[in-house]
């Protein structure tokens, strides 16, 4: 069992929410989509609604199809589980431009707070790093995570944050954003920022 | 091995054509060729995955960046695909072009594989995927560029089933 949480998601999106302006932003489903929307949407943030566990995978598709660009993946303890031997395809072809976060609340919390796996002791960094992953921390408290966030940001390599955070969320998970609004105006997003020749160079 | 290079050949030559320029797979037996293929192009990126569901998630990703990908699996490796093709590319409205080879059917000799054979199409079907089979080499660059364009155009994934007389070539 890990020490009690001293800070939450929330918290930790907005003490970085500044830092999301320029760069190519993927969220879980759940909490993290409306929390982060709560904040402030905005077009470079796309929100996975379901396929839990793919939030990842589609980091990793971005990065390695726009190499110019970083891409931050807000992940969580119980996604991440759910596509574990997705660590070890992240650690293979480790993008440099990739920053992969777990919110790891040691829960289950938008379907009524069952623990998960962490909550027993499975340490997300850990397998992280033996899967490959070359850069990895784990943050118990906001400055903590403020810190790991920037040096991965500045790092230019792959590295997977998880910030240990309460079990707390919204009182609400379905926001005013269509699913395929939000889609269509990422792709469009992304089109709109496309370097000359960038996926095929 | 048995498998035809020659036919593999063909199959990665019309995805070049129709633009994939990433491709996500696991490895299995009649997709060797395909997959070395891949990873001596240096105009191709090639991601090997641990489970073929995060193709979908890849693909995906590749997707709304401006890429067009292809997705090498065995029906099995779709099987375990089905809720990312549900929850993410369908959910999405994500193009997939799933090549699948279709391992358990006429001619299967493996005793391991025929189960999956026998529900390869209830399950495309089931999920609305539209499909088409690749059985032979004259008509495999017009398929995959059909299922590609219909893949682009439906903004839905669409499967090709390698079929046993395409890939391989020990008459069975």
């Amino acid at each position: 069992m890990s020490a009690a949480a001293t800070f939450r998601r929330l918290d930790a999106l907005q003490a970085v929410y500044s830092r999301l302006e320029n760069r190519i932003v993927v969220t879980i489903m759940g909490a993290v989509a409306a929390e982060l929307q709560s904040i402030g949407h905005r077009p470079n943030f796309f929100y996975l609604q379901h396929a839990m566990g793919l939030a990842s995978s589609m980091g990793l598709g971005i990065a390695l199809s726009r190499p110019e660009r970083q891409v931050v993946v807000f992940d969580g303890d119980g996604s991440i589980l759910m596509n574990l031997g997705g660590l070890t395809t992240l650690a293979r072809y480790r993008p440099r431009n990739l920053v992969h976060v777990v919110f790891d609340n040691e829960s289950l919390l938008s379907v009524g707070g069952f623990p998960t796996a962490t909550a027993t002791g499975s340490d997300i960094a850990g397998i992280a790093a033996a899967a490959g992953v070359p850069r990895t921390a784990t943050a118990r408290t906001l400055d903590e995570f403020t810190r790991a966030f920037d040096e991965a940001l500045a790092a230019g390599q792959l590295t997977t944050i998880v910030a240990k955070v309460e079990a707390v969320g919204p009182s609400a998970y379905v926001t005013g954003l269509s699913l395929l609004e939000n889609r269509f105006e990422f792709q469009k997003y992304l089109k709109s920022t496309r370097a000359p020749r960038a996926a095929e160079s | 091995m048995p498998v035809s290079t020659a036919n593999s050949r063909l199959i990665y030559d019309a995805l070049k054509a129709c633009g994939v320029r990433l491709v996500s797979a696991l490895p299995e037996t009649w997709l060797v060729h395909l997959m070395r293929m891949a990873e001596d192009d240096p105009e191709m990126i090639l991601v090997r995955l641990a489970k073929e569901e995060e193709g979908v998630g890849i693909s995906a990703g590749a997707h709304l960046a401006g890429v067009q990908s292809a997705m090498l699996m065995q029906n099995h490796g779709f099987l375990a695909s089905i809720n990312g093709i549900v929850s993410c590319a369908q959910l999405y409205r994500i193009p997939l072009l799933m090549l699948i080879s279709y391992r358990g059917e006429f001619g299967e000799r493996d005793p391991w594989q025929t189960e999956g054979g026998g529900v390869t199409e209830d399950l495309l079907r089931a999920l609305r995927i539209p499909f088409s089979y690749l059985d032979h080499s004259d008509h495999v660059a017009r398929r995959i560029a059909k299922g590609q364009t219909l893949a682009a155009s439906s903004n839905k994934p669409v499967a090709l089933l390698l079929c046993r007389d395409l890939m391989w070539e020990e008459a069975s």
